[in-house]
């Protein structure tokens, strides 16, 4: 076997597995944890497709910004421990559907429509370059990505607005 | 095939020496700042253990070996031991993409004196920095104890904070560098001349921000006694301790070959064209110093209130590092530098 495949199977055995973990652990700080180990396995993935750009931005935002503020809040509110009977039993159906359309899709991805990822993998490779990827975004797709910029502010704004409690009353 | 295997030893041997390397500066770090601040503070420091006191740091780290390690009985055990190494690794993986000088020839090889050049250099040094976070959090929660929680808290809201300006303060470099390559950025500082002459302001941002995120005085707020007894590391002993010790004392020369790759021009100086083994030379007299600055700061600053800090990293230093990123852009634009 190359040397790619034996680290891709690696790869994704811890990816699946540590996504495993992440569900059936009943301690949402070590779940938590699992996700930050799928969040860098994903990044791995984006480092072989040849796009070490997309990996770090994976690294320090998913897994340095996001997960931090997650671990934040759960530590905070004590939500640590998850209580016995959760009343979700309609969810077991919902997510078995979701989970076959899911399995269907990739399937029909990888041995019907499989063709069609290679370019798509070239396409990776080419944006991921720190250069490109800043040529595309301020020429190419200069408005939305100026749009974009200016939803996510809002946003934030939004978020602090809420939050602050009125002074007054 | 062979061609292969000798990269990849190559590879190692840079690893280990590199390893090797920040594991005994760490020790002599420690006996550096205890020596220094004695002498800022008039007194003589630890000089019983060896010839001036050279093996006051062997000395402390067999004790630190023998020493009972308590586990807190309430504590999340995995995640408890889990901490220190989080603190740990990312110390030592952070100086990967720090160019320690140029090409050498050595038995019949060229040889680039770095672990690494990414394309994505700078972006890396700032994921391993947000990943670093981890440690502090895991010790803080998982000793279940409230003084180590609210330490662990602090030290990381204080450093996600930080981090924001400490990004914002690359900016500049990258921008005159035109890339975000760290061999590059120092190839754009031997051609011109050291970017904190053309970026003074967020040379200033920079250094500040790394203090914080390497969590010195004055904001050390882990080590704030009267409030918090030792912040996250209160229920550590032993070794573990250690390795926490370690992790901030490793990082301290981290964040100096960060400052002086960013700022001073890296292996920069007089001579490292034609002495290429020159290189690593200066780069360790850079960090050196900077190492020597920050320990004066320790001993100059008392600290700062927590409020006080948090304000400051929000309200001065995040506004000033991005104003400077569209001074510098409208300079590079306007003066064609």
């Amino acid at each position: 076997m190359e040397t790619e495949v034996i680290v891709f199977l690696i790869l994704a055995f811890v990816a699946i597995g540590s996504a495993i973990g992440m569900i059936i652990n009943k301690n949402a700080v070590y779940s938590a944890l699992f996700l930050i180990l799928n969040f860098a396995t994903v990044a791995i993935f984006y480092l072989m497709l040849g796009a070490p750009f997309i990996a770090m931005a994976q690294v320090t935002v998913y897994a340095g910004a996001i997960m931090v503020l997650f671990l934040f809040v759960i530590m905070l509110l004590g939500a640590e421990q998850l209580k016995k009977a959760d009343k979700g039993e309609w969810q077991k159906p919902v997510a078995i559907l979701f989970v076959v359309v899911l399995i269907v899709e990739a399937v029909y991805l990888i041995f019907g429509g499989g063709g069609d990822l290679l370019p798509m993998i070239n396409e990776v490779s080419e944006v991921g370059d720190p250069i490109s990827l800043a040529t595309k975004l301020f020429k190419e797709y200069f408005l939305p990505f100026q749009v974009t910029a200016v939803l996510l502010l809002a946003a934030m704004v939004g978020a602090i607005v809420i939050t602050k409690q009125d002074k007054k009353s | 095939m062979n061609e292969t295997l000798a990269f990849i030893l190559e590879w190692v041997i840079k690893g280990a020496v590199l390893i090797a390397i920040l594991l005994t500066g760490f020790a002599y770090t420690t006996y550096f700042e205890r020596r220094f601040l004695a002498r800022i503070q008039i007194r003589v420091g630890p000089n019983r253990a060896g010839p001036f006191g050279l093996l006051q740091p062997v000395a402390d780290g067999i004790k630190l070996i023998f020493k009972e390690e308590v586990e807190p009985a309430e504590a999340y055990r995995f995640a408890f031991l889990l901490a220190p190494v989080m603190t740990m690794v990312p110390a030592v993986v952070i100086m990967a993409v720090i160019p320690w000088g140029d090409k050498v020839v050595m038995f019949g090889r060229e040889i680039a004196l770095a672990v690494t050049d990414l394309n994505v250099g700078v972006l890396y040094l700032l994921s391993i920095a947000s990943i670093s976070v981890y440690g502090i959090v895991l010790a803080g929660w998982s000793s279940n104890n409230k003084y180590a929680m609210m330490g662990g808290i602090r030290s990381t809201a204080q450093m996600i904070s930080y981090e924001l300006a400490l990004g914002l303060s690359f900016v500049p470099p990258i921008l005159l560098a035109g890339s975000l390559s760290m061999s590059e950025i120092i190839q754009g500082q031997q051609s011109s001349a050291w970017y904190i002459v053309y970026a003074p302001l967020a040379a200033i941002v920079c250094f500040i921000a790394l203090l914080a995120e390497v969590n010195r005085a004055p904001f050390d707020m882990v080590e704030a006694e009267q409030e918090l007894v030792a912040g996250y590391v209160t229920e550590y002993s032993g070794m573990k301790f250690a390795l926490f010790f370690m992790g901030e004392y490793i990082k301290m020369a981290a964040v100096s070959a960060i400052f002086a790759t960013m700022f001073l021009g890296g292996f920069d100086g007089p001579g490292v064209d034609t002495y290429a083994w020159l290189g690593p030379i200066y780069l360790f007299l850079k960090i050196f110093g900077l190492l020597g600055l920050m320990i004066w700061i320790r001993a100059t600053l008392p600290r700062l209130r927590y409020d006080r800090l948090m304000a400051f990293g929000w309200k001065v230093l995040i506004p000033i590092a991005l104003l400077n990123v569209f001074i510098t852009a409208a300079l590079i634009v306007g003066l064609g530098i």
